[in-house]
């Protein structure tokens, strides 16, 4: 099934305070195309996870917002970049439990589990793109 | 005439409207007026497109008519009754009356061939855009079933002042459970409810996937600041729970709604007493 | 810096966090809202989160540490108002808040609070029943 892009725009996320105004306009999107409370909810934990892991491990980066369609069904697509060290063994950093900060572990499997498309590349010293999808009815 | 071999088609349209239309009486996949316009229609479009097409030796542009034509009468169709068989019969039979008078064009065996082999591989991609139409039809009826299904088939109930209870009939699945959960939490919100009854009677089996999302519910109600009875559990699934080794422990459960509800009012200090009769 | 008021009424303290969190007003509130326990002796805490439409992982953790922290010092702290969406996202997070007691509203968070301060003497045996 492809996948088309009915509407993208770019924020630069380098402070804490950044949060805030990206979550709100990833709730918008979700708004605008008629997602539940429930669905707009669990994406925008998902994005506040991983803009941390962006600001945290990799020092900040490029956050892409899209509407995309399936011919099916709509949905909102979130991609993090960064340009920070990697991750080395990505396998890993999907177990639940695994950490390296002092969090709880729970960041990427965790966050894998509130969208419905879960993406992610990385190469050490190359920087990490996470890439989230959630669909309307998903 | 070697370039323009189908467009000569267009020139024997009545002829070929007789044969298809006889074809289709014969098979029995006819229905009379209505489908004359159609096939009037299809017939005329389809052919100077072929015609138009055979000039410039290119077809989308001209095409695209009659895709979208065959599309809304295949699907007409449907909606009239016509089998998926028929459906297709009514495309076959335009290409077999076709042929018919191409061969009566045509004397050259090696031309003929080229021009049947062409002309075949036109309507087939017009065949299996019907079908993709017809087949679309049904998944859209489908998924409004599926909606339907699990909008209706999760009441929550109050049955007293602060109890809610949700029996939950069929497969939980996990798009299920979210609706579960959805509708239960909102109405503990709602209702003001501090315990929630899920009844499990009409759940046919209790897998680790599916003690996993009771589990869950069972969680999300208690991080809103309400108590959550799992009742309705049925002897056989005792035993499965136990031998698939999943631990309820942290659950309440019960065997029936009735002793749910017991339950329910030990935990609102509330007491059912039998009414002494009063004796003249 | 934006700061999340922390009101006392009489022996309990009374949050309402009206906006949504992000990770310093989080933790600026942690340690707000410890001293402020220690200061007064409050032997409560309730914080309303109904207006809240987000919790993630780190949010979540700091709302444990309140509920940890404060029982040290002697207080209880109740979490009153979580809307349905949230719930369901914490769970599939993976994240139950052990530790942490919920209340459906404000006035249920209150009747809990006075009553968890009468059994005072018994109310660690709960505790542990209630968050396993």
């Amino acid at each position: 099934m492809t996948t088309t892009t009915n509407n993208k725009e770019e924020a630069l996320i380098l402070r804490e305070q950044d949060v805030v105004p990206l979550r709100n306009r990833v709730k918008e999107y979700g708004v605008k195309i008629g997602m539940s409370i429930l669905n707009q909810t669990k994406l925008i934990t998902a994005t506040s996870e991983l803009v941390r892991n962006l600001l945290k491990y990799g020092g900040g980066g490029k956050v892409i917002i899209e509407s995309v369609s399936n011919g099916r069904d709509n949905g909102v697509r979130v991609t993090f970049i960064d340009n920070g060290p990697g991750i080395a063994d990505i396998d890993l950093a999907m177990k639940d439990g695994y950490s390296t900060g002092k969090s709880l572990g729970l960041g990427l499997p965790g966050t894998k589990r509130l969208v419905n498309e879960f993406d992610i590349k990385s190469e050490l010293g190359n920087g990490t793109t996470v890439t989230i999808t959630k669909w309307k009815n998903g | 005439m070697q370039n323009n071999v189908l467009g000569v088609l267009k020139e024997h349209e009545n002829k070929l409207l007789t044969i298809w239309s006889q074809i289709l009486q014969d098979s029995g996949s006819g229905d009379g007026a209505m489908e004359e316009e159609e096939s009037k229609e299809f017939a005329s479009l389809f052919l100077s497109a072929l015609a138009k097409s055979d000039e410039k030796n290119e077809q989308s542009q001209e095409f695209e008519k009659v895709e979208d034509l065959i599309v809304g009468i295949s699907s007409s169709r449907g909606k009239r009754g016509f089998s998926p068989r028929e459906n297709a019969q009514y495309l076959l039979s335009f290409k077999e009356a076709a042929s018919q008078i191409l061969s009566e064009l045509i004397k050259d065996p090696a031309q003929l061939y080229e021009a049947n082999l062409k002309f075949s591989a036109i309507l087939d991609n017009l065949m299996i855009m019907t079908f993709e139409s017809f087949m679309k039809g049904r998944e859209d009826v489908i998924a409004r079933q599926v909606d339907e299904i699990s909008e209706i088939s999760t009441p929550v109930i109050a049955v007293w002042e602060g109890i809610v209870a949700l029996p939950i009939i069929g497969t939980l699945d996990s798009s299920r459970t979210q609706t579960v959960m959805e509708n239960l939490l909102q109405q503990i919100v709602d209702t003001g409810s501090s315990i929630a009854i899920l009844d499990i009677s009409g759940v046919p089996a209790v897998d680790s996937l599916v003690a996993q999302h009771l589990i869950k519910t069972v969680s999300a109600t208690r991080l809103m600041g309400a108590e959550c009875i799992i009742s309705g559990i049925r002897p056989e699934i005792a035993q499965t729970v136990v031998h698939l080794g999943i631990d309820l422990t942290g659950i309440t459960t019960k065997a029936s709604l009735a002793s749910a509800l017991q339950t329910a009012f030990d935990m609102l200090q509330l007491s059912v007493v039998k009414r002494r009769k009063i004796v003249d | 810096m934006e700061r999340i008021p922390i009101l006392k009424m009489g022996d309990f303290l009374l949050v309402t966090i009206q906006v949504d969190l992000y990770d310093q007003l989080a933790e600026n509130l942690e340690s707000d809202l410890i001293n402020t326990i220690s200061k007064h002796s409050s032997k409560g805490v309730l914080i309303d989160i109904s207006a809240v439409s987000i919790i993630d992982s780190f949010m979540g953790r700091i709302l444990g540490n309140i509920a940890v922290m404060s029982r040290i010092l002697d207080a209880q702290t109740v979490v009153v108002g979580m809307q349905p969406a949230v719930a369901i996202t914490l769970v599939e997070l993976g994240l139950s808040l052990n530790g942490v007691i919920s209340a459906l509203n404000v006035e249920k968070g209150m009747d809990l609070l006075r009553s968890k301060m009468h059994y005072s003497d018994n109310e660690e045996q709960e505790y542990d029943d209630n968050n396993e």
